[in-house]
């Protein structure tokens, strides 16, 4: 059983009301099935909290059928519905439904946007800060080394543990919701030292120089060690925050992949030894030229047509670096009639892209940027899509599954190329 | 007779992690489960490409899988296949992680780990099974008892 502090047995008995009370049941429950013998106070909470679709208010219809009903019976896990003020810990909305702005092309009802804008308003007057994103490291939240958060976004959770340092589970709606009333979590997993050493090694031995190499590299390592930690050495250069933004979302998707050591890199591997520390070197992963057009050729399994009508770049969140690359890439070119491009981002690094005129650039050649969300998170791709694609393995990964179509894994060159000309011409040099 | 058939071929100890007791047939899988994009909420059916329960439902079945994998709305996506009446009646896992935890514990479904052996090894999909989340026990035939 998870021992309480003085301060959390009073949380318990109510003393900082019906809500807190709920949370601190939840979470106790929550730290009992983990086998966490006591709590961390967390600052640092991001998640989705009681944003949900009509079905999900509707059968909640009892209980109001309201954000305030959603936030009881769904994210506290309550058997009753509980007044809910505005959050205690420093709170952050991670990414939503659709685009503010943009919805309509995004094939959104006026229903489901009057049900998004309801939402948005709650979130607001709860004091939850609207990041609407998967980055919320490009938006206004970047934890510091050894700070115990408490995230959800298995992206954003294995950035946060490798290459910043801080402390996070991947944790789960619920859990962030409760977190962000009680300021605390379970003292498990990822905030304790001995859970963050390494336990197999991955051998680079190709040349991962660029992001279409990264996040192959990263896809590898997360079916490779699948929810362990990885420590990697080898021939990775040109490290930069969205190359391993690339690596971490692949790693967490085709494993589970919450932090990863690359030795001499990420700030928890100055060496191989201060990597794994005492645990045991398990088994020992190489990837080499077949390991990567294996993964290559795993990617690209669900493309089959070459006629591209859909081309998505934004997974994670694309960085104003990002953007402006595409901007260079596509300026005085025009989108096929027979495609469509949307790019994914932040309100944050919208705001700055308006600035740069990169908004206006993709708008001039037929794309779209687009904030808040992404086509896996809305099931929104333009009308009759049957072929995408993505310069994300994590998007490969998910988006053709999800909606049942085929999709290509490439470069961002690749993607933009394909935008424009309605072909995919992509091929592993 | 019957005391013969219904007489369990196994009994698994291990760490109760959500109690009460349930009983169904297993759906066994050896490949980890990703919740949000690797199951639709409103049927339970596994949708994650590639994946061997592909097509297949744990709706009503007691889920015995390594563990939980990929997005963070691994618990929100089985919690709401509980709304939708799609969720597992109960699972076991061998992998702990905060994703297969939290789940368990939002659905309220009865759940243990670290058994005495590997589930996966010792049961079969179609297998009968009782899960006491209470006591940390398993309960295996080889068809529903009685």
């Amino acid at each position: 059983m998870v021992m309480l502090t003085d301060a959390e047995q009073a949380m318990l008995d109510g003393a900082s009301g019906a809500a807190t009370q709920k949370a601190m049941e939840l979470l106790i429950r929550y730290a009992d099935a983990l086998g966490a013998e006591r709590f961390v106070e967390t600052n640092n909470v991001a998640g989705v909290p009681g944003s949900a679709p009509q079905w999900v208010k509707d059968y909640y219809a009892a209980d109001g059928g309201d954000y305030r009903a959603v936030f009881s019976r769904f994210d506290l896990d309550s058997d009753e519905v509980v007044h809910v003020p505005r959050m205690n810990a420093f709170s952050c909305h991670l990414q939503g439904g659709m685009d503010p702005m943009l919805w309509q092309e995004q094939g959104m009802t006026a229903e489901a946007h009057d049900n998004f804008v309801s939402d948005e308003a709650e979130v607001a007057a709860h004091g939850i800060q609207i990041l609407k994103t998967c980055t919320p490291y490009l938006a206004g939240n970047v934890p510091v080394m050894g700070e115990h958060c408490a995230w959800m976004e298995s992206s954003a959770v294995v950035f946060a543990n490798s290459v910043i340092g801080a402390r996070t589970n991947c944790e789960g709606r619920e859990s962030t919701s409760a977190a962000m009333l009680a300021k605390r979590i379970p003292d498990w997993g990822f905030h304790r030292d001995d859970f963050r050493k390494g336990q197999h090694s991955v051998d680079v031995q190709v040349p991962v120089d660029s992001i279409f190499e990264w996040g192959m590299l990263g896809y590898f390592v997360g079916d490779a060690v699948q929810d362990t930690i990885p420590v990697i050495t080898g021939d990775i250069s040109e490290a930069s925050l969205i190359r391993h933004k690339h690596f971490g979302a692949a790693a967490a998707s085709s494993g589970g992949v919450e932090m990863y050591h690359m030795v001499g890199i990420t700030p928890e591997a100055p060496s191989v030894e201060v990597a794994f520390g005492d645990a045991p070197k398990g088994e020992r992963f190489v990837y080499d030229a077949a390991a990567r057009r294996r993964i290559y050729e795993t990617l690209n399994s669900v493309g089959a047509s070459e006629d591209v009508d859909y081309v998505m770049l934004g997974c994670p969140h694309y960085s104003i670096e990002q953007i402006a690359q595409v901007c260079a890439l596509i300026e005085g070119r025009k989108v096929s009639p027979n495609s469509a491009l949307w790019v994914f981002t932040s309100r944050a690094v919208k705001a700055t892209a308006d600035a740069n005129g990169y908004t206006k650039i993709l708008r001039d050649a037929g794309a779209y940027l687009m904030t808040d969300t992404c086509s896996a998170i809305s099931q929104a791709v333009p009308k009759g899509t049957r072929v995408a694609a993505l310069d994300s393995a994590k998007q490969v990964h998910y988006l053709p599954a999800m909606m049942g179509i085929e999709g290509w894994y490439g470069t961002t060159a690749d993607c933009v190329e394909a935008a424009c000309t309605g072909k995919w011409k992509g091929r592993l040099a | 007779m019957s005391d013969v058939l219904d007489k369990p071929r196994l009994v698994i100890r291990g760490r109760a992690v959500v109690p009460g007791i349930a009983e169904g047939e297993a759906l066994v899988t050896r490949e980890t489960i990703s919740g949000w994009g690797g199951v639709n909420p409103m049927t339970g059916t596994v949708i994650e490409s590639r994946h061997e329960l592909r097509g297949q439902s744990f709706a009503g079945k007691v889920l015995v899988f390594p563990g939980a994998k990929g997005s963070s709305g691994w618990s929100s996506i089985f919690h709401m296949s509980k709304l939708r009446g799609a969720s597992p009646v109960a699972m076991v896992f061998n992998i702990m992680t905060t994703k297969a935890a939290l789940g368990a514990v939002v659905m309220r479904t009865p759940t243990v780990t670290e058994c005495d052996q590997d589930p996966l090894d010792a049961i079969r999909t179609g297998d009968w099974l009782r899960v006491d989340g209470d006591a940390g026990t398993i309960t295996v035939w080889d068809r529903k008892p009685g």
